[in-house]
This record gives C-alpha cells, structure tokens and sequence, in this order.
C-alpha cells in the first residue's frame, strides 16, 4: 500500500499542470516508440526478409515472391497486430485492476482470469482427446485457446458472485476469493499434469511460457473484438479509478456510479486478458509492471495512464518478441522467458532508483 | 558387433556414391529433418547432403551438429523455418504446433509426418516413411530389410528375464518413471528385459512405496555425462531405491538417450548394448 499513499500524496495542486504537459509528452513519445517497434518487427526476423525491401520491389512493379508474402503477411504481419493487442490488453488490464482494487500488486491473474484461463488450457490439452470428434471438429486447433478463454470468464464471473452481496461488490473478497480460487486451479492442474503424458507435458510447458509464434489471421480476428472492446471502454473508467484512489465512499460522493463502474471494469478486463491470454498463452510481467513503470514517470492520473499503458504495453511485448525470435534464430524462445529475463531486473532498477519516492 | 558396424558404414559408403553419381536437382534437394531418429535414418541413406538444417533432438553424429538448428521439434517456429529455405520438411509425428504445419502449407512447402512407435515393426515403417519422402524407396526397402534382420538377431527372448526400471529423472529425489507405451518400454522387452512398472502408461512420478513395490532387478537410465559418482550416491542413498534389488547389487546402466529412445537404425546397437549390460556379454 505504501505505493498507493505515495502515488496520492505526490499529487500537489501546483505541479499537476507540469505533470499534465509531461503525461502528454511521454504518451506522444510512446505512439511514437510503438510505431517504430512495430515496423522495425514487420523488418526484422529471422528469414533476413525485410518490409522494406519488399515495399521497394513491389513499387518496382515487381512480383514479390511467394516465401516473402508468407513471411510478411502470413507470419510477421498477424504476429505483430496480435502482439499490439495483446500487449496493450495485458497492460491497461494491469493498470485497471490495480486501480479498481487499489492495490499495487492486483494484476488479471490474482481475480482469476490468469489461473482460470490456465485450468482451461490444460484442461483442453490433457482432456482434448476425450472431446466428441463433433465439437472438436468444430474447434479444431482452437480447442486450448478457447477451453483458456472459457476458464478464465467462467473463474472471474465465479468470483464476482462471491464477492457481490446486495449489489455491491467487496473488492477485498474478490481478491481473497481469486487466491483460494487460483490455489484450487493449481491442485486441479496438478492432477492434470500428473495425467498427462509425455508429450502433453511438453505442451503445457511451452503454453505457461507463452509465445506468440502460433499468430495467425483467424486468431487475430477472434481475440481482437474483446481486446477491442476493453480498450475503447477503458477511457470511460479512468475519472472513476482516479475517485476510486480516495477510497469508495468518497468516490460515491464525487457522484461516480462505483458499482457500476466496477461492474463494468471486471468484465472488460476478464474479457480482454481472456482474449490476451487464449491466443498467446501466459505472458507475465507486463499486466503487473507497466503501470507501475508509468506511474513512477507520469503519475497516476488514469486519464494518461490507461492510454500510456496500452502503448507501452504493446511495445514492451512487440520488443520482447523480436528479441525472442532472432536471438536463437532460425530457433525461437517462448516470449515469457524474455520478458521475465529482461523485465524483472529492470523493474528491480527502476525501484531501486525510486525508494525515495515509493518509501514516502 | 564388429560386423554390425562395419556393415552399416559399407550402406552408408555405397549409399553416399550413390547419392552422388545422381547429382540431379530435385525436390527435395533442400530438407529440413525434424527428429532424432528420422536424421539418423537420413544419414542411414547416405544423404545428410541433402540436409540444410535439423530440429535441437538431431544431435546423432556429431556433424549433424553443425547445421542450423530450427528448435524443439514441438516449438517450431514458422518463420525460423522459412529462413532456412528448406523444399521439403520430414517430421517425427507430433512435430509442430499446428499453426507451423499449416504455414508450411501455405508457402507450398511438403510437411511429412514420420509416424512413431516403439517395436521392431515401427523401426522399418519409420525408415521406408522417411525413404519414400525422399524419393529413395528401393534404398529405404533395402535399409529396412537390413535393420529389421539385424533386430531379428539382436531381440533375445530370456527365460527369467530381469525386471528393469528405467527413471527418467530424479528431481527432488523424485523418481519420474517410465511406464507402458514408451520407448523405453519397448527397449527393454526387445533387449530382454520386463519393465517394472506396467502400471500406467507413459512418464509419470513414483510414489517411494511403488519403487519398493516395482522391485527392479535394474535401474536403467540415460547416460548425461556427469559425475557418475555422485549420481550414483544419489540413485543408492534415495530411501525407496536403496530398498530394491539393484540397490542391493548396485546395478545401473546408463546409455545415450538418442540411442536408447530412438528408434531408429542404430536401435539394433541399442539392444545389443542394452541386453548384454543386463546379462552380460556372450
């Protein structure tokens, strides 16, 4: 909690026009950044095919080739997009959770979309085999994403029955229910693991490591409505995260509609990390830490910070990916490894550099 | 043995000429092996040269080594594949994930699955997949037949066979075992041997009670090239091994695990070095 009355009390009345002008220069510099991360990972891979070069031949009037449009189009292209949506997702989640539950350390995994999302996961993978041939001719490869998606919904919506009483909503339950919750998935996972085989095992590793390696057009345009969703929504809930930090009562008598308001924030969060997480498995790190690296720069105005969340977000996860598929070429390391790798010594040095500020 | 060896190089010589005086672009002149066996078989066909990369099981013989290496065979990534400009892709079954497969497809790159198994029958299957992917069929049929007599000759049936137990791993003094439908488990019957765990099937965690109870005669387990010395204190000093029969008379075998799982042309050597570690040489 120490962050949050920081974060509250470095808010004096005369600097909040600097920092204003600051938040919307770091958000400027973050488009920015974002859009060189993303045509810089339409340019690099491990195939040594370049946008570029390909945008030359094609004003050439020449044909491109036939590996080159898979490459860009098929592969770079979709995994780029994905990893744009996933990022920013995972991110403004991130921002909106610890928000919602003021606490610092909130992320979608501790309400149960990440945990749920995993049960279904495995579950799909150990069990997929028993499915009806119907159904699993229906979904086909998409069995795991949608078994995690389903997980992580059927988790939260458990959750918020739990916690909701009368209309309102107990955020302290929910986050205390979310870990019960999580440590049942665990077990029920662990029963699963212990079933599954040889091979299954492998799968389930690489799927908690998370990747985007398996991005394609269909995946894209699945995950991408919910991801959608949640970023045009979010915008909407930031006056009401900023009353929020004065504690509920208080935001009720600023005239914000909390219930609804968290109402609202559960289920576009659950939706978009189920969508994130579905289609590119579990990538840690970036939900929890990016609002974090973002408040300590801009404050915690959630006006800046949902929007700045999602650009640094999806950048961190584009840079994280380039990383992962070119510094083992033509071998790729799942994202999570990276952004862990990378992630958590950075963030250890940006709280290291800022205990002045956090032990206010 | 001797025999064995030599006949083998003598294939592979006269298949590396043969390979050679060909010399004629075709499909396939660009292959990317996935799988440790399936490389192995196509060094057994003489045309590694063919080969421009491998997938990380490849690592039989050493000069496989030195090609690109495309990742764990069910991690691949599609672009990491393309960059490697293969025109045909031979796959061990379960090589993947599906979305790679189907990029393959859409760069019109042949993907050929291997299929797998664990007894003399799968060897020649698995080598006349391979063969036929790489238009050598009479070269397959021939290298089959010769595998599958050498494991005819090789395969002993024993009249109070030792029961083997073969640990994966030992994280945590846990013993991670092996039971049916595995490829150890079809070593150790063709070497003569019975597994000792016939339980469950595949890889799965020994409870101390079921290792007292499985009773191996004894521990089979990949060779990784440490300190045998402090493996083996561990292997000993773990409570519910030290109550078995090859605690008793300290029997481990360590053998590559390439060579021992792979089912492939060199599983003829597999059990012959397996049997007579069990029972000794004749």
């Amino acid at each position: 909690m120490a962050m949050v009355s920081a974060v509250i009390s470095a808010k004096p009345a005369v600097r909040s026009g600097d920092r204003r002008i600051r938040a919307r220069q770091t958000i400027a510099g973050l488009a920015a950044l974002l859009t060189f991360v993303f045509i810089a990972s339409l340019t690099v891979g491990a195939s040594g095919t370049s946008l570029f070069e390909a945008l030359m031949h094609w004003a050439a009037g020449e044909e491109i080739g036939l590996r080159e449009r898979v490459i860009l189009f098929d592969i770079r292209l979709p995994r780029a997009v994905m990893g744009v949506a996933v990022g920013a997702a995972l991110a403004v989640s991130g921002a909106v959770m610890q928000g919602l539950f003021r606490n610092p350390l909130a992320d979608p995994g501790l309400v149960g979309v990440g945990t749920g999302a995993g049960l279904g996961a495995i579950l799909a993978i150990v069990l997929g085999g028993f499915l009806p041939p119907a159904i699993a001719a229906i979904t086909g490869t998409f069995t795991v994403p949608l078994a995690a998606f389903l997980g992580g919904w059927v988790t939260t919506l458990l959750l918020y029955r739990v916690a909701t009483r009368n209309g309102r909503t107990s955020v302290a339950v929910m986050l205390l229910a979310g870990i019960a919750l999580g440590a049942l998935a665990g077990a029920i996972s662990g029963v699963l693991v212990y079933m599954a085989d040889d091979q299954q095992l492998r799968d389930l590793t690489f799927w908690g490591l998370g990747s985007l390696a398996g991005a394609t057009w269909t995946k894209v345009l699945v995950a991408m409505p919910l991801i959608l969703l949640a970023l045009a929504v979010a915008p909407f809930l930031a006056r009401g995260l900023n009353g929020l930090t004065l504690g509920e009562a208080a935001a009720g008598h600023l005239g914000i509609p909390v219930q609804r308001m968290k109402n609202i924030a559960i289920l576009t969060v659950a939706g978009a990390t189920g969508a994130a997480v579905a289609v590119s498995g579990g990538i840690g790190f970036i939900g929890l830490v990016v609002p974090h690296i973002l408040r300590l720069a801009i404050g915690p105005d959630h006006r800046y910070l949902l929007p700045a969340a999602a650009l640094l977000g999806a950048s961190l996860l584009l840079g994280a990916d380039m990383i992962s598929r070119t510094i083992i070429a033509p071998a790729e390391l799942p994202i999570g490894i990276v952004t862990a790798t990378i992630g958590g010594p950075f963030f250890l040095y940006i709280l290291l550099r800022n205990r002045g500020i956090l032990d206010m | 043995m001797k025999t064995t060896l030599s006949r083998t190089l003598l294939g592979v010589v006269t298949a590396c000429a043969m390979s050679a005086t060909a010399g004629f672009a075709q499909e396939g002149d660009r292959v990317l092996s996935i799988g440790g066996s399936v490389t192995e078989i196509v060094y057994a066909l003489g045309l590694q040269d063919r080969l421009v990369a491998r997938d990380t099981t490849s690592s039989f013989p050493a000069s496989v080594e030195e090609l690109p290496d495309v990742g764990y065979m069910r991690a691949l990534s599609p672009e990491g594949i393309l960059s490697v400009e293969p025109d045909l892709i031979i796959a061990e079954e379960g090589s993947g994930p599906a979305e790679t497969i189907a990029v393959m497809e859409q760069a019109n790159i042949p993907f050929i699955t291997i299929p797998d198994g664990f007894d003399r029958a799968a060897v020649g299957v698995k080598i006349r997949a391979v063969a036929d992917a790489l238009g050598v069929s009479e070269d397959g049929e021939a290298l089959a037949n010769r595998i599958d007599e050498e494991l005819a000759s090789a395969e002993v049936s024993v009249d109070d066979p030792l029961r083997v137990l073969f640990i994966l791993s030992m994280q945590g003094g846990r013993v991670l075992a092996s039971g049916t439908n595995t490829a150890a488990d079809g070593i150790i019957a063709m070497a003569g041997g019975v597994n000792a765990v016939t339980a469950f099937e595949g890889y799965k965690p020994l409870t101390d009670e079921a290792v007292t109870a499985a009773a191996p005669d004894v521990i089979l387990m990949m060779d990784r090239e440490g300190d045998h010395a402090s493996a083996d204190r561990d292997l000993w000093g773990n409570p519910a091994i030290s109550t078995t029969p090859a605690a008793e008379s300290q029997s481990v075998v360590r053998i590559d695990g390439l060579l021992l799982l792979g089912f492939g042309p060199r599983t003829p050597h597999a059990v012959t070095a397996l049997h007579s570690a069990l029972y000794g040489a004749e």
